[in-house]
């Protein structure tokens, strides 16, 4: 479930445009389009949330309950009758804003950690930091988030800081290895022979060069932080009830499929399609920076 | 280097689920309890000790299968782990040869046919495959195959020594739904190896010696192209483990996510600590086993060592 | 101009070869005499090297050829042959070696095992314990040291004149009548290529087999060669014995590149290359004669291509060769 571990590890696999004929300029890049129109829709219902569903999405209506389509209720009801497409709506909220922290504070902390570990001069420090970046990597995101539930106790809070926690290797490693390839260019080794500080080589040289590489990890791990957090409130250990979620959605259903598949079919088609969004739009977005990739010699 | 790592991941885990919720035994008996009854009890947990010697004592017991005993139930917690340890093996394995026995014909084929629309397609469907979580699709499964069709159980385990034919039955949907994911993940790292390895010289030389191209990639493209997706396949299985704790909520099946959940549902942090363990010393051992695959794989690491 | 080409070993006419709608190799004709050793020299971005691949059916995906490639002993034509009929002339009737012997070999198999791997191929030896005597003695042949245990090493722990050698085996194994080596020797060490050369010619007396030699080392060719075809922009510019096209050059891109050859072994003073400018990308030559953009005798006329003057052993296409003043 987790291929951002592997991502983060590996040369990114040559992505679809990459092993196609050689993109022409201009042409619209079919992964870039269609992952960012899944990722809009997950983004503008998110947003339409804030200011319209068709009901309160925590409404019980127990004569409504289990309802099916309908003008209504245009997906159906649940079995307390709140309106399932209120709760969808409200649910990318709940998705988003997990996988935002949590990218944030893997992006935020794993980004200086993995530019330090590569501009370092000392060894012992390069070397500690990618000891413990590979500890770190023993404790899979749904396990952390697990234990964190443990210890804590369970909420969206908990669930985010232990997708990010387990997502900062991820971006150490990679910042690593760019500020290790940009270190030893030619402008870069200029700027040290000027004198330049360490810290304004990172500001100047480093950081710019490893944003777009950022850019598209941010969204790959989107996409891990969506499945992770689906499948912690799936077990209990995400975002509380009453608040809608899609994994909790899910759970919820689970008892119903022989009654109401519906109900699954709904959550489970946004979380795919909201992984498949974030999935394609860091693939889109990897062979726009990454023209190397592209198999002409 | 191994060593180092599990001693290293052991602190950590002692100290996070030992220390940080605070003494057992003043959790179990409240803020309210008197004094004596606390000392009493931490006695007998082995909690008055220091938490060096009580690290130690938990550590050592590991390698023997001494797990210590629960502060909630007072049973051993050892024997349950290796109960449920083995359940949840049987799935993770079962999960991992589907997957590989789906993903590599399917990467190759995709990589071999790229510009075509049926490797496109195979692209295609590993996409959809990777955006799927397992539980989603253990759902979807058991709707299809458990309620609309009724060919297979909706969910639980029979031990294989006791009936092996509705332990096959039983294990057909879970691991399914692990292992198509996974193949869709792996399917793409084995799609983008072979797309490197197919641009490779050597692969060249096998086609100028007058072997076809197939031939030339079965003989001398999959095993180079195994160094990168042995990487994944490790990676993988760490992620598989996790996620069999997901996919057996999902099958009610009795394995050590069940155990694990269930320790956490009754706050016996112990136990948690135990299951902990054990998954984090199978993802260190899954990848100190990658890291022995590479030698045996490629000569040219075997120098360096 | 087909002729002389009665008992050719490899007849190549009207080859091209193109990229969707881009030609990179236009109109190439030659042949092979049995035994016969010809160079093909031009810079790089000439087309040397697609010219060779298309030969082996081997060019990389996305690239077309078409034209006509006979072999003698072999009943169809080798382009657009299909994959089963020419998996039966490669390695065996033709073979090939290439420029890079870092990357050429399996880094992950015994060299001796891809030795053998193309004998059982096509059937040369019977078995397995038969291949592994023939690889001890091809390596000898081609005096690898140690032939005993060598086969036992991987590529890494072989230099790069030894790999290039363990490709040449491989080429020589089944006894070709067409052997090519692109660029055999440019990866090499100064010091290992001469030694290289030798090999090379020692196999293919010993085999008989003909050689095409692609270089862009013009006192190599002389060495090597004993017939020549010059390269520019995907096109032949001149043909003919090495000597002949060597001392008396026709073509004007081909006195250029004698001339700037001449230059860089006599002179290290900053004088002009002799060749302005410098090889165009594909798709870049001027339409008509390729070399009109940077041929000092260039002239309107040049717009057209000139067409071939003389027989196909020995011409030129230039509307204003170089003079014939010499003989
Ligand atoms: N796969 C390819 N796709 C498009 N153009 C190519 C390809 N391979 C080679 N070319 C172009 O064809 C021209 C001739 O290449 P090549 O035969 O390798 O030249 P040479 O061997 O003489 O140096 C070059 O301009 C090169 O860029
Ligand atoms: S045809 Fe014209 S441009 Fe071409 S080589 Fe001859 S003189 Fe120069
Ligand atoms: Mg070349």
């Amino acid at each position: 479930m987790t291929a951002a571990d592997a991502a983060g590890a590996l040369r990114e696999p040559g992505t679809q445009a990459a092993a196609a004929r050689p993109p022409r300029r201009g042409r619209a890049n079919p992964n870039l389009v269609i992952g960012a129109v899944l990722v809009g829709l997950v983004v503008g219902m998110a947003l339409t949330s804030f200011v319209w569903t068709p009901y309160n999405p925590t409404r019980v209506d127990t004569p409504a309950r289990l309802a099916g389509y309908g003008a209504d209720h245009w997906l159906g009801t649940d079995k307390f009758g709140r309106d399932v497409l209120s709760q969808l709506m409200v649910g990318a909220r709940t998705t988003l804003f997990v996988g935002v922290v949590a990218v944030g504070v893997a992006a935020l902390s794993g980004t200086p950690v993995g530019v330090v570990a590569g501009m370092a001069r000392s060894r012992w420090l390069s070397e500690g930091i990618m000891r413990t970046n590979d500890l770190l990597l023993a404790f899979p995101a749904l396990l952390l988030a697990i234990m964190f539930g443990a210890v804590f106790g369970a909420s969206t809070l908990t669930a985010m800081i232990a997708i990010g926690v387990a997502t900062v290797p991820t971006f150490a490693r990679i910042a690593r290895a760019r500020t290790l390839q940009v270190m030893s260019t030619e402008y870069v080794l200029a700027a040290r022979a000027a004198g330049r500080t360490r810290l304004a080589i990172a500001l100047r040289h480093v950081l710019p060069n490893i944003f777009s590489l950022l850019i598209v990890q941010a969204s790959v791990s989107f996409a891990i932080a969506v499945l992770a957090e689906a499948a912690l409130s799936f077990l209990g250990f995400g975002t509380a009830p009453p608040t809608p979620s899609w994994g909790r959605m899910l759970q919820e259903a689970q008892e119903l499929l022989s009654v109401a598949p519906r109900l699954a079919v709904w959550p489970g088609l946004a979380i795919a399609l909201a992984v498949l969004g974030f999935n394609l739009l860091g693939d889109g977005l990897r062979d726009r920076f990454d023209p190397q990739l592209d198999d002409r010699r | 280097m191994f060593l180092a790592s599990l001693a290293l991941a052991s602190v950590t885990v002692f100290a996070f689920m030992s220390v940080l919720p605070g003494d057992p035994a003043r959790v179990a008996l409240g803020v309210t309890a008197d004094p004596e009854s606390v000392a009493q009890l931490q006695a007998r947990f082995g909690t008055d000790r220091p938490l060096a010697v009580q690290y130690l004592d938990w550590v050592s017991g590991l390698p023997t299968g001494d797990f210590g005993r629960s502060y909630v139930t007072e049973a051993t917690i050892g024997p349950q782990i290796v109960d449920r340890l083995l359940v949840t093996l049987w799935l993770v394995a079962t999960a991992s040869v589907l997957a590989l026995l789906v993903a590599v014909p399917a990467g190759v084929v995709a990589a071999v046919r790229h510009r075509r629309p049926s490797g496109a397609f195979l692209s295609g469907m590993s996409q959809v495959g990777i955006a799927i979580p397992s539980f989603l699709a253990g759902m979807l499964l058991i709707a299809l195959f458990a309620v609309h069709w009724g060919l297979l159980p909706a969910g639980g385990w029979t031990p294989p020594a006791q009936d092996p034919a509705r332990f096959v039955r039983l294990l057909i949907l879970p691991a399914l739904s692990l292992g198509v994911v996974q193949a869709a993940v792996l399917t793409r790292y084995v799609r983008s190896a072979i797309l490197d390895v197919l641009r490779e010289d050597y692969l060249r030389t096998a086609r100028a010696k007058g072997m076809g191209p197939y031939r030339a990639l079965i003989r001398h493209g999959l095993r180079n192209a195994a160094i990168p997706v042995v990487t994944v396949l490790g990676l993988q299985l760490a992620t598989l483990l996790i996620g069999a704790v997901v996919v057996e909520r999902v099958f009610v099946i009795p394995g050590l996510g069940s155990l694990l959940l269930d320790g956490v549902a009754n706050r016996d942090l112990l136990l948690v600590q135990g299951v902990v363990m054990v998954l984090v010393v199978a993802v260190l051992l899954v990848n100190y086993l990658v890291d022995v695959a590479y030698v045996v794989i490629d000569p040219r690491l075997r120098r360096a060592r | 101009m087909s002729s002389a080409a009665g008992n050719a070993v490899l007849t190549v006419a009207g080859l091209s070869v193109g990229v969707r709608d881009l030609r990179l190799v236009t109109d190439v004709s030659f042949s092979l005499g049995p035994g016969e050793r010809v160079g093909l020299i031009g810079e790089s971005g000439s087309g040397k090297s697609l010219t060779a691949l298309s030969l082996m059916g081997l060019l990389p995906e996305g690239l077309r050829a078409a034209g006509s490639v006979r072999m003698a002993a072999v009943d169809h034509d080798l382009v657009d042959a299909s994959e089963r009929d020419m998996t039966r002339v490669r390695g065996d009737r033709m073979a090939m070696v290439f420029q890079e012997p870092m990357t050429a070999l399996n880094p992950l198999m015994r060299v001796g095992d891809q030795v053998a791997e193309v004998m059982l191929l096509h059937d040369t030896q019977p078995d397995r314990r038969s291949a592994r005597a023939a690889v001890t003695e091809l390596f000898q042949r081609v005096h690898l040291p140690d032939p005993e245990r060598m086969p036992g090493s991987y590529p890494h722990q072989l230099s790069g004149g030894q790999r290039q050698r363990i490709m040449l085996a491989i080429a020589l194994a089944n006894n070709p009548s067409v052997l090519i080596c692109d660029e055999p020797t440019t990866a090499l060490d100064v010091t290992v290529q001469a030694l290289m050369l030798e090999e090379i010619l020692a196999g293919v007396e010993r085999e008989g087999s003909a050689l095409l030699f692609i270089t862009h080392d013009l006192p190599v060719v002389a060495m090597v060669c004993q017939r020549v075809l010059v390269m520019y922009g995907g096109r032949l510019v001149e043909s003919g014995p090495v000597r002949e096209v060597f001392t008396s050059p026709r073509h004007p891109y081909t006195a250029g590149l004698l001339a700037s050859s001449r230059f860089e072994e006599s002179d290290t003073a900053g004088r002009l290359p002799t060749i302005s400018g410098s090889v165009p990308a594909a798709g870049h030559f001027p339409a008509g004669c390729p070399f009109r953009d940077r041929c000092p005798a260039a002239t309107e006329e040049c717009a057209e291509w000139p067409g071939w003057t003389g027989g196909a052993a020995h011409g030129f296409a230039c509307w204003h060769p170089v003079g014939r003043t010499g003989q």
